[in-house]
């Protein structure tokens, strides 16, 4: 199910897990589709992983190399598992003060989610290795078309089913680079922009 | 009564699972103006969302947000009844569409699965004069609801003083600020008044009405025109990633204000403007 419009000849395919060369190989602006398993994480988990420090045993999905997809779901129970009923990105820039720390600690490669993040964020990025992938705000029924099944899930129990760390397999789940290893962000480019844009219609009577 | 219950699950499952006409319709001039190979992508990413969310019956959003009612009342019918209709037909809804189950105690940080909670949903009465009861939902997600914000004028860091182009910069501001994070094309509700409880609310009604709506005040309508044109000046585009089109619409609401107070609300709705209306 992939929209012909999101795949062109310059539509880059990535497979997780990422490694060096394929984050260095990325830059602003590219438009790719995410092919293997990625997992969910929002507030509860973000506050987790930054505070409590869990040792890499405990947590059931190696995420070195993972992509982390900023998502609070609705899922729906069935006999045999779980289904993902909708699922698009949550905002990024809550997860600010604590991803950093996430991608220095655990191996991260890709963060992904909405509106984009700040210059802490794009800083480990450049240090550690990893990229920022811009999914479609909203597009929540369209994005859990392209999540093929629910492969498990983390801390339901504890934080609830918004909270949880879910773990998807994807097909062809598409995303732009929007913060690259480089240090370049096309949220800080957009920004200023609109910011000339705003002094002239703020001065302007 | 069970009737209204069950229309009310209906109304909800509009609201979530199908968007207003009108929006949908300004989407799709979206499209077809935008430039960008990139940005036309992602829109037509969007509008096949809002086919697939109507025809599967599934939340466009994963986030189906906070209720908020805007309920008129005509004489005779009990407010306390309608409140327990409504909790009833909230918590049956988010089963059964199902919604995303979004009331947190704050005390406990208990979710309580079901949408339901202290002032959760947000319900606002008013009476009428009419023999029928008119029920608007609006759902609105967190992502724009946390990038919406409140000016007290005079606010010197735009210079805004405390006429109608201060409000106009403090609606510029917050657009400004929002940047992408609340899914643009937002359409923008601003209430201009004497208190922060009275502009809050009327920006948010605001949101209600459609977006070929015009004003029937002719300085507050050229003042939509102006802000509306503005604010795709700023070039933040579709979702954030740039563009023309940064809003679909501005809609603002004024009531009277105290002379020493000058309130301006910016309440800025993502483009899934998910509003549903009922008349019973």
């Amino acid at each position: 199910m992939v929209d012909s419009k999101l795949r062109t000849n310059k539509t880059k395919i990535i497979n997780t897990p990422l490694n060096i060369d394929d984050v260095l190989s990325l830059k602003i602006g590219d438009m790719i589709l995410i092919n293997g398993k990625i997992v969910t994480g929002r507030d509860r988990l973000h506050r987790f992983f930054f505070n409590e420090e869990p040792s890499r045993k405990e947590i059931p999905f190696n995420l070195e190399g993972a992509i982390i997809y900023h998502c609070g779901p609705i899922i729906r129970k069935t006999g045999k598992g779980y289904e993902l009923v909708a699922g698009g990105p949550t905002t990024s820039m809550r997860f600010e003060t604590y991803e950093h720390k996430i991608i220095s600690e655990y191996g991260i490669r890709g963060v992904m989610g909405k509106g984009g993040m700040g210059i802490q964020t794009l800083n480990s990025f450049k240090k550690y290795g990893c990229v920022y992938f811009h999914t479609i705000g909203g597009a929540a029924a369209y994005l859990a078309d392209r999540v093929k099944n629910v492969a498990g899930v983390w801390k339901l129990e504890e934080f609830g089913e918004t909270e949880a760390m879910w773990i998807f397999n994807v097909e062809n789940f598409p995303a732009m680079v929007t913060m690259d290893a480089h240090g370049k962000s096309l949220h800080e480019e957009i920004e200023k922009k609109s910011l000339r844009e705003f002094e002239k219609l703020i001065r302007r009577a | 009564m069970l009737r209204l219950r069950e229309a009310i699950i209906k109304l909800y499952k509009k609201a979530a699972t199908s968007l207003p006409s009108d929006v949908e319709a300004a989407l799709k001039s979206v499209y077809a103006k935008e430039e960008k190979q990139k940005v036309k992508a992602i829109l037509s990413a969007i509008l096949e969302d809002i086919r697939t969310a109507r025809k599967t019956e599934r939340p466009i959003c994963q986030d189906t947000g906070v209720p908020v009612f805007f309920i008129k009342v005509p004489a005779g019918i009990s407010l306390v009844y309608l409140k327990n209709t409504i909790i009833n037909a909230t918590r049956i809804a988010t089963k059964k569409i199902p919604l995303r189950a979004n009331a947190v105690d704050v005390l406990t940080e208990r979710n309580s699965g079901d949408n339901t909670g202290t002032g959760f949903p947000v319900i606002h009465f008013e009476g009428t004069r009419k023999s029928k009861l008119t029920v608007d939902l609006l759902l609105k997600g967190a992502g724009c609801e946390n990038v919406g914000q409140l000016y007290r004028l005079p606010f010197g860091e735009i210079r805004a003083e405390r006429d109608l182009e201060g409000a106009r910069k403090c609606v510029l501001d917050a657009v400004y600020k929002a940047q992408g994070r609340g899914c643009p094309p937002y359409i923008v509700g601003v209430g201009v008044g004497a208190s922060k409880d009275q502009v809050t609310k009327l920006a948010k009604e605001q949101l209600l009405r459609r977006l070929g709506d015009t004003n029937k005040n002719r300085v507050l309508s050229n003042l939509e025109k102006r802000l509306f044109n503005d604010i795709n000046q700023l070039s933040i585009g579709p979702l954030g990633l740039g563009g023309r089109t940064t809003t679909l619409g501005v809609k603002v609401g004024v009531n009277h204000r105290h002379p020493a107070s000058y309130f301006v609300d910016v309440s800025i709705c993502c483009w899934a403007n998910r509003r549903a209306r009922l008349i019973w």
